[in-house]
């Protein structure tokens, strides 16, 4: 709740900052001198500020709740307690004799273990103790096991640091708090702090720095290289055979009222199935290998392919097909000049679209079985809580994602200039 | 026997709900090579029917379409179309539009080039040849589809509504270029248009249709296109012969679209 409260507020002040500080600096173009914006949709470009301020609100955010040393100390949410922090506790007896003991507890940084101090034992019959504790965990402590009358004699804990304490209650200390179990038993329970353990989410740094470890020694028996080649293998052959077979059944659709009657009932019934819920029929069919990851990836980029190259045959003006007939075109060279590059914008929409689809379904058949991908790594990484790698395979994931659209688009951009333009 | 024969030619469709339409009934007419024929008529006339079944598109249901001593049966190089507009390939520059007939003839460049280059020069277009479709205006666009046309050669050019959706001033300068084009190329043309100035201005003969069923009402001779060949378009408008004429086809069109809806009404 708080780093989303800090989140918003981050996202107004960038605001109101940027307004400030750019007044007065506005370019006079066109767009900037229409007075209706709100409602005009050409009238909204993206804010090149506002982007660059959002990625870096999202890193600092992530810095400042895991105690980054990308980030000076004061940006860091408060961390857990660690350090030194004593409790005194009271004892009586069945009798109604009371004695206090003194508990020392060192609370060191997870990964960094560390022994209990040495403590004198103290006078009374309540000893004194000593506890380590990890950051961010808590720890039941059997006090009275040290002391001449325990709890098997009849004593109880009744108070912590001189405030009484009963069962289920619970005192705040310096370093956190100190609960009492329903059986009696006190639970140290040092500050957490606002900062996210590690095992839930590394800081940035840690998450690069594993990055680089991977990239060189690798992960599993494969190199990162190739974790990351083995799916992009996967997706490209997948997309090229789906295109392959998809395209010419979708202009065989387009053209043929047979092939359409014929495959419009296929087509129509697979296009809506996810190619997630076709994974455990290819696994029965062809096993976890590579074969079995192709088929799905031809699986789901066939029916788009073609549903793609049957709209672009049937978006066809009319008149430029009669025009090429009657400027006296054969129908193979209507096929070759007219048909074909009139739906190559249509079959480009497609690609994009079941590459999109193709990079996220290898990903997912990855997560159920593979030995190499960038799947297979995040799911393997998260067994053995190595969240740092899984952080870092979604990063590379969404990153080759968008890199593939960003190569679509420039494909279409050069080699169909023409699109969205007649 | 040489021109274009159009003879008996009757259409009729049938619809979904069971009914038919009667589109054409019984249209008969002949053209002299080189004659400029234009076709004004209220809407659903059945004149785009005819035109697409003199081009080959469309099947009549009884009559034939003779050219050159032989039966059409489909679309060819022969007849020439120019649409009104979307008909041009955006993926090819004007060139390759303009010379899209000579090659799929499997002409080479060498042999085309020169009656290309040539043509692109007559509409005026020939700083444009390397431009792609889509960065011309509406009336470069329509010059090209003029240009592409020519450059295939055909004894006829069908027009269907070439110059509907282009604005006033523009439309102007492409009437006196397809007049222009006309007399130098001496093809017979055949030009559908919703305008009747624009039937008066170009039509060497006009022919009004009536519709439902759709059939030939009235034909003129006309001497107005040749007085434009040679004279500014806007001094043949002012030809008191030119305004009676107007009226009174104008009046006729009038009178088809009241009994039309009369008879509509009277149905309801």
């Amino acid at each position: 709740m708080i780093p989303i409260l800090i989140y918003v507020a981050m996202f107004v002040a960038a605001y109101f900052v940027v307004k400030l500080v750019t007044a007065g600096t506005q370019r006079q173009d066109f767009t900037s001198l229409k007075t209706v914006t709100f409602g005009d949709e050409s009238a909204v470009v993206s804010d090149r500020k506002a982007s660059i301020i959002s990625i870096i609100a999202i890193i600092v955010l992530w810095g400042a709740f895991t105690g980054s040393v990308l980030l000076p100390g004061f940006l860091h949410a408060p961390g857990p307690f660690t350090g030194d922090g004593t409790f005194t506790y009271t004892v009586e007896t069945a009798d109604g004799q009371r004695d206090d003991a003194t508990v020392t507890l060192l609370v060191h940084p997870s990964g960094e273990p560390a022994d209990a101090p040495e403590v004198a034992p103290g006078e009374g019959f309540a000893k004194d103790d000593s506890v380590a504790i990890a950051a961010y965990r808590s720890k039941l402590a059997r006090l009275d096991q040290n002391d001449e009358i325990g709890r098997d004699e009849g004593a109880r804990i009744v108070a912590v640091n001189g405030q009484p304490i009963a069962p289920g209650g619970e005192v705040a200390t310096d370093f956190g708090r100190v609960v009492m179990s329903q059986r009696g038993t006190l639970n140290i329970d040092p500050d957490k702090g606002w900062q996210m353990e590690p095992i839930w989410l590394p800081a940035p740094e840690n998450v690069f720095t594993r990055m680089g470890e991977i990239a060189s020694e690798g992960f599993r028996n494969f190199t990162l290289w190739e974790h990351l080649g083995y799916s992009l293998m996967r997706v490209v052959v997948g997309f090229a055979l789906g295109a392959l077979v998809g395209i010419p059944l979708g202009y065989a659709m387009g053209l043929s009222n047979w092939f359409r009657g014929w495959f419009d009932p296929i087509v129509e019934f697979m296009r809506p199935v996810p190619p997630l819920a076709l994974i455990p029929l290819v696994i029965i069919w062809a096993g976890i290998g590579e074969g079995g990851k192709i088929i799905l990836l031809f699986l789901a980029a066939l029916w788009i392919m073609a549903i793609a190259a049957r709209s672009g045959v049937s978006g066809v003006n009319i008149s430029k097909v009669h025009a090429a007939y009657s400027l006296g075109a054969s129908k193979a060279q209507l096929m070759r000049y007219v048909i074909i590059p009139n739906s190559l914008p249509e079959i480009f929409t497609g690609a994009r679209v079941a590459m999109g689809v193709c990079w996220g379904t290898v990903v997912a058949a990855e997560l159920v079985a593979a030995e190499k991908g960038a799947g297979m790594m995040i799911m393997v990484a998260s067994k053995f809580q190595n969240t740092d790698i899984v952080i870092m395979g979604i990063i590379l994931i969404g990153v080759i994602g968008f890199g593939i659209d960003m190569l679509m688009r420039w494909a279409e951009r050069v080699l169909v200039p023409w699109k969205g333009k007649s | 026997m040489s021109g274009l024969s159009i003879e008996k030619i009757s259409m009729r469709f049938d619809l979904p709900n069971g009914g038919s339409v009667q589109a054409l009934k019984d249209v008969s007419l002949h053209l002299n090579e080189g004659e400029l024929m234009s076709v004004p008529g209220p809407s659903g006339c059945g004149k785009t029917t005819l035109l697409n079944i003199v081009a080959g598109f469309l099947a009549p249901t009884e009559g034939q379409i003779v050219m050159n001593g032989h039966t059409v049966t489909g679309p060819d190089a022969e007849r020439g179309m120019v649409f009104q507009q979307g008909a041009l390939f955006e993926w090819m520059s004007v060139r390759d539009n303009v010379s899209f007939g000579p090659r799929m003839k499997g002409q080479r460049e060498a042999d085309y080039r020169g009656e290309v280059d040539h043509l692109l020069e007559v509409v005026g277009l020939q700083e444009f040849k390397e431009k792609a479709i889509y960065e011309l205006s509406g009336g470069m666009q329509q010059r090209v589809a003029l240009a592409r046309c020519l450059a295939n050669d055909p004894d006829v050019i069908l027009m269907d509504e070439p110059l509907g959706a282009l604005d006033a001033l523009t439309r102007e300068k492409m009437q006196s270029l397809v007049l222009k084009l006309w007399k130098e190329t001496g093809k017979t043309i055949i030009l559908i248009t919703h305008s009747v100035e624009e039937a008066l201005l170009l039509g060497e003969r006009l022919l009004v249709m009536a519709p439902r069923p759709g059939r030939i009402h009235k034909e003129y001779q006309l001497h107005f296109a040749d007085m434009g060949v040679d004279q500014d378009l806007r001094e043949v408008k002012k030809h008191p012969e030119f305004a009676k004429n107007r009226e009174e086809i104008l009046g006729m069109i009038w009178d088809m679209e009241e009994e039309i809806m009369g008879r509509t009404e009277a149905a309801q």
